[in-house]
């Protein structure tokens, strides 16, 4: 095909992103619920990076990087959730975290 | 083609393979490293039985070859033929590509490690980035291994040593920042901070070696105490994470059967040998790069000239003959019985050739003194690069067996208390102290 | 450094990607899903290496292949049962996700078919690669340090409540 431009990273982009969001939504199991949203941020971090190198500057690479850090905490976080709540009812599926309500 | 091979050759352009977009030397570069990282592993292996042995007093194995120098072919045969035995419950998938990700991981370092100033296959700008990133690809191989494996000791073992790499790794990653920090000096000497020149650093593992020497001098003695330091926290955290003594716990026998190999029989065993010893030596490359000068022959600017280039180059073929030397001393001294008939023939072979090596690497520099020819000058300059860079990496090599003769294992908790909170505190005070002394002295 | 064979590395690493992503989304055990993330994030990292982003490349093999995954890779062994892989996979409901998720993609595609041209015409400007980190830092240094030094925090906070939420008694 032609040159790779920037619309091809976006659209391989659009394609993680659409399916880290099927699978936070339809999956049951935690975990993969959690690797899902990593695919998200990855999705969003090749955007940044595709739109940094269309306009030349390095702002984009910068937020990614951020990004990655973000992602980092967040998924220590959301693993020692899971882990706690582990504990309580051995379970990991998502439908079955629903101890609020009886 | 063909004229790109030999566009290569004439020395009419220089630069790496990477450089130079050139697929069939890069190509050719791959194949030699993976050759020489082979021979090299198999060295190792006899290297660490005898000099164990011999630490303890013993012999060692006497007798597969001459000095049991056929043993590591005689073990690799015996891996090969063995059974492979697959645990019943196990993850067939995972199990099979557990060593090859250790594989890989350990393999894919010796991408940016240079052999001279552009005999790397490809210097990237990120070298050192990558290698790091690359070598902490190896503990997904160990976590795999041991999740496969579907038994509780290779499970433990797996954890254990998962989360001692990962330990280990921040502090190996701080001290290479402040070896990455001195790159960006221009004076030279052990204090030497130049105000001159644009301050700008350097990730690529040639530019290192370029940088020391410039500013002429390793940086292993560059503002006296900290390289210092900064090199001692990465040696021992390479050591840690290659799960060396005396960091091995989790592949000791003694303890937890073998850790997260214990399923694996045969080949796939040695596969994770060959991860183990090659991660080793791409590790010590790593080190000498950084801090001892990669390439360089000791004093590369005092004693400059050609008067001195020569005796240097001079060193390999002398290292050989040295070498082929003990090998017949040795053939002086096997027992004058008919038994030992073969044994000595074959020792005395093996000294004949280590002397024709010898011999062979002197006439190059020789050669290239006497007669003026471009090629025969680049390839004693090449020579040269590569011997003084093995001859510092097998001085590791020796480090790493005589650490596992020497020094009883860390208990786990110990392992994880000195990685945090001894080798990361000092590596961070050794970074900012390095920046403090490059910015009051510029 | 002229780039070669770009549309082949380009379709190889995003369909790498892609099956990567496929995998970790439909995988019934938990440990073939991380391996299968492992691979998306190094095929990323070779786009974002064909992106001229080496520095961020490095960072996400790094951080991502080789810090997150293994975090993940632990928890799944701590809390794999092995009744969990003879459950049900997906959701109830799991067509309407599916549904709002094409939806989704249909809305992204079709914004990108609209704006077609305003991403053409742009002629990518040479960036030269042999100074990406030291840009990088002067600009995470100059003109993010405070967003560098509220990282620092997030991770600190993220330290601390990983430890205390996996405690067993606080």
């Amino acid at each position: 095909m032609a040159d790779i431009g920037t619309l091809h990273y976006l659209v391989v982009a659009a394609a993680l992103f659409v399916l880290g969001v099927i699978g936070v939504l339809t999956r049951r199991n935690v975990v993969i619920v959690l690797m899902s949203i990593e695919l998200i941020l990855n999705a969003v971090n090749l955007n940044l990076v595709a739109f940094s190198r269309m306009w030349g500057n390095l702002h984009g690479q910068v937020f990614s990087i951020f990004i990655v850090v973000d992602a980092a905490a967040e998924a220590a976080v959301g693993l020692g959730i899971l882990i706690a709540f582990f504990r309580n009812k051995e379970t990991i599926n998502v439908d079955e975290i629903d101890l609020l309500k009886w | 083609m063909l004229d790109s091979l030999k566009s290569f050759l004439d020395g009419s352009v220089s630069g790496t393979p990477g450089q130079l977009n050139n697929q069939v030397w890069a190509l050719i570069y791959v194949l030699i490293i993976f050759a020489g990282v082979s021979v090299a592993v198999i060295a190792m292996n006899w290297l660490e039985r005898k000099a164990l042995a011999h630490f303890q007093v013993r012999l060692g194995p006497m007798r597969v070859g001459p000095h049991g120098l056929l043993q590591p072919i005689a073990d690799a045969v015996k891996l090969l033929i063995k059974e492979d035995i697959i645990p019943a419950e196990s993850d067939k998938f995972v199990f099979w590509i557990a060593p090859l990700i250790g594989l890989l991981a350990a393999f894919t370092v010796y991408t940016v490690v240079p052999f001279g100033p552009s005999q790397a296959v490809s210097d990237m700008n990120i070298g050192i980035l990558f290698m790091l990133g690359v070598s902490s690809l190896a503990v997904l191989g160990i976590v795999m291994a041991g999740w496969a494996s579907n038994s509780h000791y290779p499970l433990i073992g797996a954890l254990r040593s998962s989360a001692q790499m990962v330990s280990y790794e921040v502090a190996m990653g701080l001290a290479v920042i402040s070896a990455i920090l001195m790159t960006s000096l221009h004076g030279t000497g052990l204090y030497g901070v130049s105000s001159l020149g644009d301050g700008t650093g350097t990730l690529s593992m040639i530019g290192i070696v370029q940088a020391q020497q410039e500013q002429h001098v390793w940086f292993l003695f560059k503002f006296f105490p900290l390289g210092l330091i900064a090199f001692v926290i990465f040696a021992i955290a390479m050591v840690a994470e290659t799960n060396r003594a005396p960091f091995d716990l989790p592949e000791a026998e003694s303890e937890l059967t073998a850790g997260f190999h214990t399923e694996y029989s045969g080949l796939r065993w040695s596969l994770f040998m060959l991860a183990e010893y090659a991660a080793m030596i791409a590790v010590s490359s790593i080190a000498v790069t950084l801090w001892l000068g990669g390439w360089l022959r000791p004093f590369p600017n005092l004693l400059s000239g050609a008067t001195w280039d020569f005796i240097f180059a001079l060193f390999p073929g002398l290292t050989f003959l040295a070498l082929g030397a003990i090998a017949l001393l040795g053939t002086v001294r096997m027992p004058k019985h008919p038994y030992f008939k073969i044994q000595t023939i074959g020792l005395a072979a093996f000294g004949v050739v280590l002397a024709g090596i010898g011999v062979l690497l002197l006439a190059v520099p020789i050669a290239a003194k006497v007669s003026n020819q471009s090629i025969l000058s680049r390839s004693t300059e090449a020579l040269m690069n590569v011997y003084w860079f093995v001859a510092k990496v097998a001085v590791f090599m020796y480090l790493y067996i005589w650490y596992r003769a020497t020094w009883p294992r860390y208990r786990f908790d110990q392992l994880m208390k000195v990685g945090w909170k001894v080798m990361l505190p000092i590596s961070l005070g050794a970074l900012i102290l390095t920046a403090i002394v490059g910015v009051l002295l510029g | 450094m002229t780039p070669v064979a770009t549309p082949f590395f380009f379709y190889m690493l995003s369909g790498l990607a892609i099956i990567g992503g496929l995998l970790v989304i439909t995988r019934r055990n938990a440990v073939h899903s991380a391996l299968a993330l492992i691979l998306t994030l190094l095929a990323v990292a070779g786009l974002y290496l064909m992106l001229y982003a080496p520095f961020v490349a490095g960072v996400q093999i790094i951080v991502y292949a080789g810090g997150i995954m293994v975090l993940f890779l632990f928890v799944i062994m701590l809390v794999s049962l092995e009744r969990t892989v003879k459950e049900r996979q997906f959701n109830r409901i799991w067509p309407v996700g599916l549904l709002a998720s094409c939806a989704l993609l249909a809305l992204l595609l079709g914004v990108y078919a609209k704006g077609k041209t305003l991403f053409e015409g742009r002629p990518a400007p040479p960036l030269t690669e042999s100074s990406n980190t030291q840009q990088i830092g002067l600009m995470l240094y100059g003109n993010y340090m405070f967003a560098f030094e509220v990282a620092s925090l997030l991770l600190l906070v993220a330290i601390l409540g990983a430890v205390i939420m996996a405690k067993k008694r606080i």
